[in-house]
């Protein structure tokens, strides 16, 4: 354990504010849904094509649904009505109720609407069922191949076209690499629908779509047996289809997920109660699924000057870690982000890095954590980026991070050339090898600089959280107190998406989500 | 002794070569990966085809297996061309440097009123970073952005803008500059999206009116002026570059300053 540097009872405090800094948003996520989350309902009933023009049949029916007014009851009710007027399978139902004249279908008698929900609840518990033994599939190959000591190194492939994209997964999972990360097409996450079938044209990254998740997926299970080490798939449930893309990660087997509670809002532009609403839900099948999220703090110190937004990411933990243990996640599952960032030009980097995340480990003994490498001040001189990479790797071994992306030398450029990754995990291999143990052999002084620089964060952190919970965290992010980024609540994209539910909402994937605790 | 003529006269020549450890030795150092398992016939092809990029003394220093069926190289070769220096002409862009204080003095007593500048990443790129780096009041490596200068007023729109947006809030603001910043550079996405800006400059009637600039990691001067921008600011660029650039335009674009070379 780093430090103490702080007591228990701070840390206790600074838990017990976020709580209820989370408590008010939380009245705000149960009393709403969105296009996102009834989309993935309907997902869940087996509603996965694509209709004309690869519009999403989802998409289909809830943006039918939300024109006709009547969304607000669920998607799932929908759907059973459908059943009653006797459509035989998830794209009949659709066919069907794109065409019924909604608006001015009868009520039901309380026989019929019981009937109804109870062929719905049949139907969501046996997909829920055939969902948790995929998930045990996948536990179960992990379970028998085992996985390397963490850090977990985690690289990332961008290439654009998802058979590409598999051959260079498979070379890093060949170099040594136990988490690839698909990178998602620049501006997918301002899409609102997930796209369809396996792609080929991205920019910047490849198309998160189901399609794309079972191939890269099934390529790893079988490297992962050939490496005799299983080797994790992440890719990024963010943006406006959060819901949706947890539910297709889940359903295909994926490891871990980025979400984030307020990425999306903050880097994004989506707007508050949007992004508050779908990670919740998200969230939600996550923990069913037993996904790994990784938040996205480190962005925060990207945009803002690291050595003084230091305070912003543990702050932003404390909320993140609430909103997940609301939504039912497990410490084993927050991967709460956090990266070394501050510039290298400064003096005794190395010392605050180590306390920022020495900090960040002594809060949350019993989260993997997710570092970062340096983005922000890389440099094109790839021989000097390659040793600052190298600096995070110390860190990461030094403080016990369960998941580290490895920095790419060639970052400040391009997307990574193969050997970049090679390179990179050649070196970090090295490093956690070489230092593994350091962070036991060393204590770290009370009186010197990195306690100092730990404990002046956290007063600021302490600060911060105070000031959310005074004011509300809606307030807080209108300040831009977190990335230096201001939003509104309601500002940003995707608001429109965003709908009451009715006294007689059905949902109920949602109820037996929330029934697993 | 030195066989480069000296500089200061750029009509005479100025043969160069790579320097490795002696003067025109010409020794480069390559890294690239070939597509072949790791073997001793895989080294002979980074061999050859190094020779045949028409290297000389070729030297495969490493031969990695990066992957089953990748290796990965580092090789150590010679060339035996050379180029005169002096008769390479790369347009620069000049500005005569002043810091924040004396730029803002200048721009109040000659210009006498802020200047407008306005920026985002546009097209669909997310990466804000970089004109984050150059508007935002922290700046980049100690120097302070755009807002931080009291005599600019600043609006950084942030990602994904459409082009046609900013140009339109650029018109309404009655900018003096815009900023345009390119950070995803795929399938050349850059120039397509750059392209497309200079084009509905044209059609919105802003350009040669506004300062047109384009900033980005894979962008330089030379091709930010042959896609029809004014300047081109790449890595390594600071605020105060770009703060002095603007503001010496102006007075140039105002008949107050000679053009820079």
């Amino acid at each position: 354990m780093p430090g103490p540097f702080i007591d228990d009872a701070e840390i206790e405090r600074a838990r017990q504010l976020a709580h209820e800094i989370t408590t008010p948003v939380l009245e705000v996520i149960h009393r709403h849904t969105t296009v996102s989350i009834e989309r993935t309902v309907l997902r869940l009933l087996g509603l996965a094509g694509a209709g004309p023009r690869g519009v999403p049949l989802a998409n289909l029916m809830v943006d039918r649904l939300k024109e006709a007014g009547v969304i607000n009851k669920g998607a799932a009710y929908w759907y059973g009505r459908a059943l009653l007027m006797g459509a035989t399978s998830p794209v009949d139902a659709v066919e069907r109720l794109t065409a019924a004249p909604i608006e001015k279908l009868p009520a039901l008698s309380v026989e019929e609407e019981g009937k109804l929900k109870d062929l719905v609840r049949k139907e969501i518990a046996q997909a829920v069922r055939e969902l948790e033994s995929r998930v045990e599939q996948r536990d179960a190959l992990k379970n028998e191949l085992g996985m390397s000591r963490p850090p977990h190194k985690y690289v990332i492939v961008a290439t654009g076209n998802i058979y590409d994209d598999v051959d260079q997964a498979r070379a890093a999972a060949q170099a040594g690499a136990d988490v690839i990360a698909v990178i998602r097409s620049t501006a997918q996450s301002l899409l609102d629908y997930v796209p369809h079938g396996a792609t080929t044209e991205g920019y910047g990254g490849t198309y998160a779509t189901q399609e794309n998740f079972r191939i890269m997926r099934e390529a790893l299970d079988d490297e992962s047996k050939k490496l005799k080490r299983y080797v994790q798939l992440t890719n990024y449930s963010s943006g406006l289809c959060m819901s949706e893309i947890a539910f297709c990660a889940a359903w295909e087997r994926l490891d871990m997920l980025l979400n984030d509670a307020m990425y999306g809002i903050l880097f994004r532009d989506i707007n508050m109660r949007r992004t508050f609403i779908d990670q919740y839900f998200s969230r939600r099948i996550c923990a069913l699924a037993k996904i790994i999220i990784n938040t996205g703090e480190d962005n925060y110190i990207t945009t803002a000057d690291a050595f003084e937004a230091g305070h912003t990411v543990i702050a932003s933990q404390f909320i993140n870690e609430s909103f997940a243990k609301r939504a039912g996640l497990k410490d084993w599952q927050l991967g709460l982000g956090h990266s070394y960032e501050i510039d290298p030009y400064r003096e005794q980097t190395l010392l605050h890095e180590l306390a920022q995340a020495m900090l960040i480990r002594r809060c949350f003994p019993n989260a993997p954590l997710k570092y970062m490498p340096p983005t922000k001040h890389k440099e094109t001189d790839i021989f000097f980026s390659h040793a600052y990479d190298v600096m995070a790797d110390l860190v990461a071994i030094w403080t016990k991070q369960g998941i580290q992306l490895l920095g790419m030398m060639t970052e400040a450029m391009h997307t990574p050339l193969l050997a970049d990754r090679y390179v990179a995990l050649k070196s970090g291999s090295y490093i956690h090898r070489a230092a593994r143990g350091i962070g036991d052999e060393f204590q770290v002084r009370e009186d010197g600089e990195i306690a100092k620089r730990a404990r002046y964060v956290w007063k600021q952190a302490m600060a911060l959280l105070e000031e959310c919970h005074r004011d509300g965290l809606i307030a807080a992010i209108g300040r831009a107190r977190f990335g230096d980024v201001a939003r509104t609540e309601t500002g940003g994209k995707g608001l429109e998406g965003v709908v009451e539910k009715a006294p007689d909402y059905f949902n109920p994937f949602l109820d037996q989500l929330e029934a697993i605790g | 002794m030195s066989a480069a003529p000296s500089s200061s006269n750029p009509k005479q020549k100025q043969i160069i070569r790579p320097y490795g450890d002696r003067r025109d030795d010409g020794v480069v150092q390559l890294s690239f990966t070939l597509p072949v398992p790791l073997s001793e016939k895989a080294k002979e092809a980074a061999l050859q085809l190094t020779k045949k990029m028409g290297f000389t003394d070729v030297k495969v220093a490493a031969a990695e297996r990066a992957a089953d069926n990748y290796t990965f190289f580092i090789v150590y070769a010679r060339t035996g061309l050379y180029l005169d220096y002096s008769e390479i002409e790369v347009p620069e862009v000049v500005v005569k440097k002043l810091g924040m204080t004396e730029l803002n003095v200048l721009i109040r007593q000659k210009i006498g009123r802020r200047l407008v500048v306005l920026g985002a990443c546009t097209g669909t790129d997310t990466h804000t970073v970089g004109i984050d780096a150059i508007l935002n009041m922290k700046g980049f490596a100690g120097d302070y952005g755009l807002e931080r200068y009291p005599m600019f007023e600043v609006y950084n729109l942030g990602s994904q803008v459409p082009n046609e947006e900013l140009i339109r809030k650029a018109r309404e603001k009655q900018a003096d500059a815009i900023l345009v910043s390119q950070v995803v550079t795929q399938r050349d996405v850059h120039k397509d999206n750059s392209r497309h800006f200079i084009e509905e400059a044209k059609r919105q009637n802003v350009y040669g009116k506004m300062i047109l600039l384009l900033g980005g990691p894979r962008v330089d001067h030379k091709l930010a002026l042959e896609l029809g921008f004014d300047a081109g600011f790449g890595p390594g660029t600071r605020p105060s570059d770009v703060a002095n650039y603007i503001a010496h335009k102006m007075l140039q674009k105002m008949g107050l300053e000679g053009e820079t070379p």
